[in-house]
Formats: C-alpha cells, sequence, structure tokens
C-alpha cells in the first residue's frame, strides 16, 4: 500500500513537470516538429517526393528544381546567367543564349516560373520564366530541364508582371514594372507623365513546339504593372495587371508613388485585341530584340536579331481594357481557381480587396464608368467589389489557392500567411513565416485545379533559422500542411538566390517524360563525331579544330603536337556514351573559360587560346568511371614560328 | 491417332515461336544500375533491352577484357539455328499429317522428339562453350585483373541458367518466352507418342 502511494506521488510530480515543459514549448517560437510531422516530411532513402517545385532562383538567373514534401534540390537548371558547372553560357553552343540587343549579358534576375497549361490544368511539358532587369522570357524544356528558349521584350523595363501563361498556353505575358518612353529617346526625365509608356507584351507560344513570338504589345499610360495573372474558366479571355504609381512619379516613388487612395487593376480582354490584330490591326514598330532559340539535335543555340514588333494603343480598341480601382498599391493580382474572383493585395493596407468578374462584366455591359484615364474607362469601385478580407494583417502581397474554396496570403510586414474563405472573406487560420514572406505556391495554385496538400512561403528574410553562415545568406522557405482546417508548418529548407516565386505540379504528371540520354545518331552537330575513328586535327590558318571524343575512360585522341602559341584552339568534344548518367568533363590548364560537361550523346566545344610554349594536360572533370583519373591527355605548345607538324594520336598509333 | 497427330503438330508448331519471342535472357544487375542492363538473346542474334543495353554491357566489360558480343555475322550459329528449328518445325509438322493415315507414325513422333532432344543438348553445349570462352577468354592487357582466392583468373561465364554473382553484378539467366514455347513443343510431341501408342496398344 505504501509503494502504491509512493508510485502516485511520483505520478503526480511527473505529469505536473510534463505539463511544465508542455506550457514552455507552446511559449517558444516554434517548438520542435513533433514526430508526427517528421513522418510527413519524410521521404525515404531511394523514394521519389511526390511534386515537383520549379523555384525561382532569383539574381542568380536560374531556375532550381526541388521535391516536395522533401524539400531537397535537385538540379540548378542555369537560364539567363553563366554557369561554369557546366559551361553554359561559356560554351560556343550556348553563348547565343544569352544574346541580347545589347550584346551578350552574362547575368539575369529571375523570378517567376509558370508551368504550361491545357484546358487550365497544368501539362508540364514546359516552364517559363521572366528575366527582370534586361527583359526576357525563358522556356524551359521539361523532358530535358534545359532552356530552350529566351526571347527579349523590347519597349519594356523591369520585366515584373510576367512571365504567366493563359489557359491553354496560348500566350505567355510580360508586363513591364518601369515605364519608359517608347520609342527610347533624349528626352527630361521630368517630363516623364503622359510621355512614358508601360508595354504589356502577349508572347505567342506554338502549340506544338513551344516556339515564342512576340504577337502585340498594348502601350498602356506609364503606370508600374506589377504582376499579373490571366482569368480562366468564365473570365478566360481576360488578363489582370496590378498597377501601382498611377501618380505617374518619377522620384522617390516611395513617397509619390503612396499618396492615390486606390491605384488599378488593369483588365485586359485579349480575345478583343487579337480579334483587332487578326483584322489587321495595330502598328508594326522599329524594335530590336533577340530571339535565341537551343535546338536539340544540333545541340547549338541561334541567336536572331528581330527588327521590328507590332503595337497597339488601347484606346484605339473598344472594350479591351478597362480599369478597376483597387486600394493601396496593390502588389500581388491573383484570380480564383473557377476565374470569378480577382484578388488585389494592397501592399499599403491591411486589407484584401476581391473585385467579382461577374459584377465586373456586368458593369462593363451597363457602361457604369466613373470617368477614364487615358482614354481607358475607369470602372466603379462599388460596382465591382465583391468583399473585402479585412484587417487580415500588414501588408499583404500573394495569394494562392486550394481545392476547397479557401485562399492564402502571404503578408510581408506581419510576417505570416493568412487563410480564408472565398465568398464570406473570413480569415480561418494565420501562421507565423520566417521571415517577411514574398510569395507562396500551393502545387497547381495558378490553374483551374489547385491541390491541397501542401503550401510553401518563400520568404526574404533568414535571419537566424539556420547555423550562421556570415553576412550573406541563402533565403528560407517553410512547407505546411494545408490538408486540415489549420495550416502545420512541417518543413524549413533553404533555397538559392532570391526565390521570388515558385510553380510546382504533381511529380507523375512529368517524371516519365524526362530523357536519360541524348541520341548519339539523333547528334546534328555540325562538329560531333559519332566513333573514335572520325576524331581528327585541322588546322585553317590559325584556327585548330580538335574534333576529339569521349567514352571511358579516355579521350580521343589524347596527344597532340602542332598547336602555337597565338593559335585559336577549337575543342569539339563529342561524348560517345550512351548510358544514363555517364558525363564526361572537359578542362584544359589556364584556360580563360568554363569546364564543357557532356552529356552522352551530346557536343560542346570550348575555345582555349594557348599562351605559353610547353606540353600542356587536360582532363575529364566527372568522375566517370574507375578510371577517371587516367582520362587526361596532353597538349605541345610550340613558339609561333615553329615547324612542328600538327599530329594527334591515342594509345600506341 | 487423330488426337496424337494434332498434338504432334501443335507441339512442332510451338516451335516457330522462337521467330516471335527471345529463346532465352541474361540480365545484368548492379546498384548503379537499378534498372539492369539485359540481352534478349534471339535465335538469330542477340538484342539489348533498351537500344543502348548491348553497347553498355560491352563498355562495362571491356574493363575485365571481355570481347564485345557477337553480331549476327560474327556468329554462324545465329544463322543456322533458324534453319535447324524451321526446318524441325515443319518436318514434325508432316510427320504429324501423316498419323491422320498411317497409325504406326506415333514410332516417328518418338524419332523427332529424340532428334530433337540430340540437336537441342548440342545447342546447348555450344551456348555453353561460347559462354565460357566469352568469361574466360580475356585480354591479357585487360585493365581490371581479377583473380579469385587460388589465384586463377576470375571467370565472368554467365550461368547457363540461374543466378550468379560476378564481381558487382547479380547476372540471371533464365529462358524466354520463345524458350518456354520450346520445352512446352517438344513435351507435347512427347506426349503425342505416348498418346499414339496407348491408341495402337488398344487397338492391337
Amino acid at each position: 500500500m505504501k509503494i502504491l502511494k509512493l508510485g502516485i506521488g511520483f505520478l503526480t510530480a511527473a505529469t505536473l513537470l510534463a505539463s511544465c515543459g508542455g506550457s514552455g514549448n507552446k511559449n517558444g517560437t516554434d517548438g520542435a516538429l513533433n514526430k508526427n510531422n517528421a513522418e510527413k516530411v519524410y521521404v525515404a532513402p531511394g523514394e521519389h517526393d511526390e511534386y515537383y517545385a520549379f523555384i525561382s532562383g532569383g539574381y542568380s538567373g536560374n531556375l532550381l528544381v526541388y521535391g516536395l514534401p522533401s524539400g531537397r534540390m535537385f538540379k540548378e537548371i542555369p537560364v539567363f546567367s553563366q554557369f561554369p558547372t557546366n559551361g553554359y553560357g561559356y560554351s560556343e553552343e550556348t553563348t547565343p543564349m544569352l544574346n541580347t540587343s545589347y550584346g551578350f549579358i552574362p547575368w539575369g534576375d529571375s523570378h517567376h516560373p509558370d508551368i504550361s497549361q491545357t484546358e487550365g490544368v497544368l501539362d508540364g511539358r514546359w516552364v517559363f520564366i521572366n528575366e527582370n532587369n534586361t527583359p526576357r522570357i525563358a522556356r524551359i524544356d521539361l523532358e530535358t530541364f534545359e532552356t530552350v528558349e529566351i526571347i527579349e521584350v523590347p519597349n519594356s523595363a523591369g520585366n515584373h508582371s510576367s512571365s504567366f501563361v493563359t489557359e491553354n498556353t496560348e500566350y505567355v505575358v510580360a508586363g513591364t514594372r518601369f515605364s519608359v518612353p517608347v520609342p527610347q529617346r533624349d528626352m527630361s526625365i521630368k517630363d516623364y507623365k503622359g510621355e512614358f509608356k508601360g508595354a504589356l507584351s502577349f508572347i505567342g507560344v506554338d502549340k506544338e513546339t513551344g516556339s515564342m513570338e512576340i504577337d502585340f504589345q498594348l502601350l498602356m499610360p506609364g503606370f508600374n504593372y506589377d504582376l499579373s495573372h490571366p482569368g480562366r474558366g468564365k473570365s478566360h479571355g481576360w488578363f489582370f495587371f496590378t498597377t501601382y504609381n498611377t501618380e505617374e512619379a518619377n522620384s522617390l516613388l516611395e513617397v509619390n508613388a503612396s499618396q492615390n487612395d486606390k491605384d488599378f487593376i488593369a483588365a485586359v480582354n485579349w480575345k478583343v485585341i487579337e480579334e483587332y490584330v487578326k483584322n489587321g490591326g495595330g502598328t508594326m514598330m522599329p524594335a530590336e530584340y533577340a530571339h535565341n532559340v537551343y535546338d536539340h539535335h544540333t545541340h547549338s543555340a541561334t541567336s536572331t536579331m528581330k527588327k521590328e514588333v507590332r503595337v497597339v494603343n488601347p484606346s484605339e480598341v473598344p472594350g479591351a481594357v478597362y480599369f478597376l480601382p483597387t486600394p493601396k498599391s496593390p502588389h500581388g493580382c491573383d484570380v480564383s481557381p473557377d476565374g470569378e474572383y480577382i484578388v488585389g493585395n494592397g501592399k499599403l493596407s491591411t486589407d484584401l480587396t476581391v473585385h467579382s468578374f461577374t459584377k465586373m462584366i456586368d458593369a462593363i455591359e451597363n457602361k457604369k464608368f466613373d470617368g477614364e484615364a487615358y482614354g481607358i474607362p475607369i470602372l466603379n469601385f462599388d460596382d465591382i467589389h465583391a468583399g473585402s478580407v479585412e484587417k487580415a494583417g500588414l501588408g499583404p502581397l500573394h495569394t494562392e489557392f486550394d481545392d476547397k474554396g479557401n485562399a492564402y496570403t502571404t503578408f510581408f510586414i506581419s510576417s505570416e500567411v493568412v487563410k480564408w474563405k472565398l465568398g464570406t472573406w473570413e480569415v480561418i487560420d494565420r501562421k507565423p513565416t520566417y521571415y517577411s514572406v514574398g510569395h507562396l505556391t500551393i502545387p497547381g495554385g495558378n490553374s483551374r485545379e489547385p491541390t491541397g496538400k501542401y503550401m510553401f512561403a518563400m520568404n526574404k528574410i533568414t535571419k537566424d533559422r539556420y547555423l550562421p553562415v556570415g553576412p550573406e545568406l541563402e533565403h528560407s522557405a517553410q512547407l505546411y500542411d494545408i490538408s486540415g482546417e489549420k495550416m502545420e508548418l512541417i518543413l524549413d529548407f533553404p533555397t538559392h538566390g532570391e526565390p521570388h516565386y515558385a510553380a510546382a505540379i504533381k511529380a507523375d504528371v512529368i517524371k516519365g517524360n524526362a530523357k536519360q540520354i541524348y541520341e548519339l545518331d539523333e547528334n546534328k552537330h555540325n562538329h560531333a563525331v559519332k566513333s573514335e575513328k572520325d576524331t581528327r586535327v585541322e588546322r585553317k590558318g590559325n584556327e585548330v579544330h580538335i574534333y576529339m571524343s569521349t567514352i571511358r575512360s579516355h579521350f580521343s585522341p589524347d596527344n597532340i603536337e602542332g598547336i602555337k602559341v597565338g593559335d585559336k584552339v577549337f575543342f569539339h568534344v563529342t561524348n560517345l556514351e550512351q548510358d544514363f548518367d555517364v558525363p564526361h568533363g572537359f578542362a584544359m590548364i589556364g584556360q580563360n573559360s568554363a569546364e564543357l560537361l557532356i552529356m552522352p550523346g551530346q557536343t560542346r566545344t570550348s575555345i582555349w587560346y594557348p599562351k605559353k610554349v610547353g606540353v600542356w594536360p587536360f582532363y575529364c572533370t566527372d568522375f566517370c568511371s574507375a578510371l577517371h583519373q587516367e582520362m587526361q591527355g596532353y597538349i605541345r605548345v610550340s613558339p609561333t614560328d615553329s615547324d612542328i607538324e600538327l599530329s594527334w594520336s591515342l594509345g600506341d598509333d | 491417332m487423330k488426337l496424337a497427330s494434332t498434338i504432334m503438330i501443335i507441339g512442332s508448331a510451338l516451335l516457330f515461336g522462337l521467330f516471335l519471342f527471345p529463346l532465352w535472357h541474361v540480365e545484368l544487375q548492379a546498384p548503379q544500375y537499378p534498372q539492369g542492363l539485359g540481352m534478349h538473346i534471339n535465335i538469330d542474334g542477340i538484342v539489348g533491352y533498351t537500344k543502348h543495353d548491348v553497347h553498355n554491357i560491352d563498355g562495362l566489360n571491356h574493363y575485365i577484357g571481355m570481347k564485345t558480343l557477337p553480331t549476327k555475322e560474327e556468329m554462324w550459329e545465329f544463322t543456322v539455328f533458324p534453319i535447324v528449328v524451321g526446318g524441325m518445325a515443319i518436318l514434325g509438322i508432316i510427320i504429324g499429317f501423316f498419323g491422320f493415315f498411317k497409325n504406326s507414325a506415333y514410332k516417328w513422333f518418338m524419332g523427332w522428339f529424340v532428334l530433337m532432344t540430340v540437336l537441342g543438348v548440342m545447342g546447348m553445349f555450344d551456348f555453353n562453350a561460347w559462354m565460357t570462352d566469352y568469361g574466360t577468354n580475356l585480354d591479357p592487357k585487360a585493365i581490371l585483373q581479377m583473380t579469385d582466392d587460388a589465384g586463377n583468373p576470375l571467370s565472368y561465364k554467365p550461368p547457363l541458367l540461374g543466378s550468379k554473382d560476378i564481381l558487382n553484378f547479380t547476372a540471371d539467366s533464365f529462358p524466354s518466352l520463345g524458350g518456354i514455347l520450346l520445352g512446352i513443343g517438344m513435351l507435347l510431341t512427347f506426349i503425342s507418342f505416348l498418346v499414339g501408342k496407348k491408341f495402337n496398344a488398344k487397338k492391337a
């Protein structure tokens, strides 16, 4: 009996201790992940993730491929920046991808990836992404996970309200954040008002090939076109752009562009403009912009300079554009899965404004206008307003949707995600983010069929989330389980560059299409070799072309003599392997360039200027086999006036 | 006797399956090849599971000094085997038809079965001899020269039937559909003999 009493005493003490521990945890910021949450994100070794997430690499200029729910990074796809890791933007085949009307640009600022759609559903064929600084749109092929096309956008600056696709990928749309003189000319900055234009570009996408072409540019008033999204379902055929700086200020915008109580969401009926253009509307205007295309058969990119673009003045096309007054410098512009609601995230307020597409159409049909701006009708706020999510947080930026009629909005200043209900506008839940969240992503979130399992927030500030690594940090993202009524933080993972936005999709849609190798017999590169028999060295004046092959584990040829100081040496390297995941690398001592990383069946070219007399080695950089260390060669460089004959060999010959 | 003849004809005709389906297959698995590398052995040549499997098997085997897998032109068997198999199938069908008219034809069924068995065993011997040569007749300058515990050069001969671990690979060697049809066909011809014999015994 005594023992029993003692036992109860211990038990009571233990309970007290446990409850103390519990409350201590609650007072902490987020506590440790419980086992349940760890299991939710655990993808066992060798297992595949359920979703692909294509996360913008921001100022790295690239696009990153992650898996969800594990948060593991699989690949960095070079898009707008040189990538010494594989030679993108250094090799002869890929440098044309970075050509622009300003010449070769080694860097870009990538922002908003968006996956191609068919009938409002992600089809997983391509990802589009915009470059903000020197306006460009890129297309990444989801069979090879490589950048296959980049088109420059003329008359644009700060290509920010981009690159969102319409329901059937009819268009990928690119809007300008900074209005500029169109055409560019020498004028006083103070004459901004009325003189500067904001170009909204509708880039047609070929249904079969994905090839892009600018169909028309809408020359809008000189506001800042911040973000955009397509209509879908009932609102298919429309595109919505948020604007700020409707004050048309040209200096100290943080004050001067924040004066109007309401800016606009521009509603563009692109079907009307498409019809107008089809009937010869608009004018061809001289312009200069690069169109760069990569071909998977020649393994080479070509850059073509375009000379003109079709521009459309919106005031000349009745029914094409309307302005929807929206409070407080709206940032994100998001459309609900059914296409009915257009959410304006007024970044300087605590409220979200939601417009109704049905009400908008009704107001247009009944011509209920409240004046006009530069010939574009302004609708009455009260006529189109569906509702507001009031006092939801501070500094709303972006909204995505789930499959249960809920919306999720990020609040930058109050650093949180808020879940609210479409139609009733009531706040259901809020969860902190770490810290100062920008965009958020729900797989399929920008489509008719969003999923309802995961949401991740991409933050601008990282601070103490990971082990300290000095002043410069990668950003952090948080993954939330959104399958229940309340959101639950289940994972914290670092991203690369500044991940403005991400597009995510069910892995099953894509993973079966991913290529493993390039077929050697389909290689149409001008300088390819199909077997070691074809490898050779040719001299044309001071240009030397080395037609080289790689296979485990040697280069052919691997001894070359007769190269002279002052020559321009082209290494055309073909990887003869036809086995999955057997790339070979190529690096030459003292080369003022990057390595080449050559996939099976691919050809890559690198230029080397030999500067010093001697015998110089080159080697394979990718650990290709047990004899990788043996995969090397020598080049003899003789003085310019030497008469050493060109010769090459492999093994004994 | 009609039943015996029908079985004989069906049994012989199943040999034609070898013209449609592979006789045998050899599959290699290793950590680096989770999906495996493999080859179908058809009566007229070796074909990889995928377009590049033969090339990739050859690429791996060159490290240990093995010869490349033979093409149709490099092995007379791939020309002769189709003639033998086709000839035996036609012969079997003709013999089977004789059974409709002549009750004693069941003895010929046995004769066909014995001949086919002899040819089959010869074929197996030949196949095994090639595999022994393929797995042991190695390039003396091979990059990797492996020896067993006794210091003898390692044999890379794949098993004739079954599984075997060879370095980091597990090699599986089993009959394919064509080979299975061949086996069933031969069994049927033997059964046709038994049925024919029983029929004649009853009659007598």
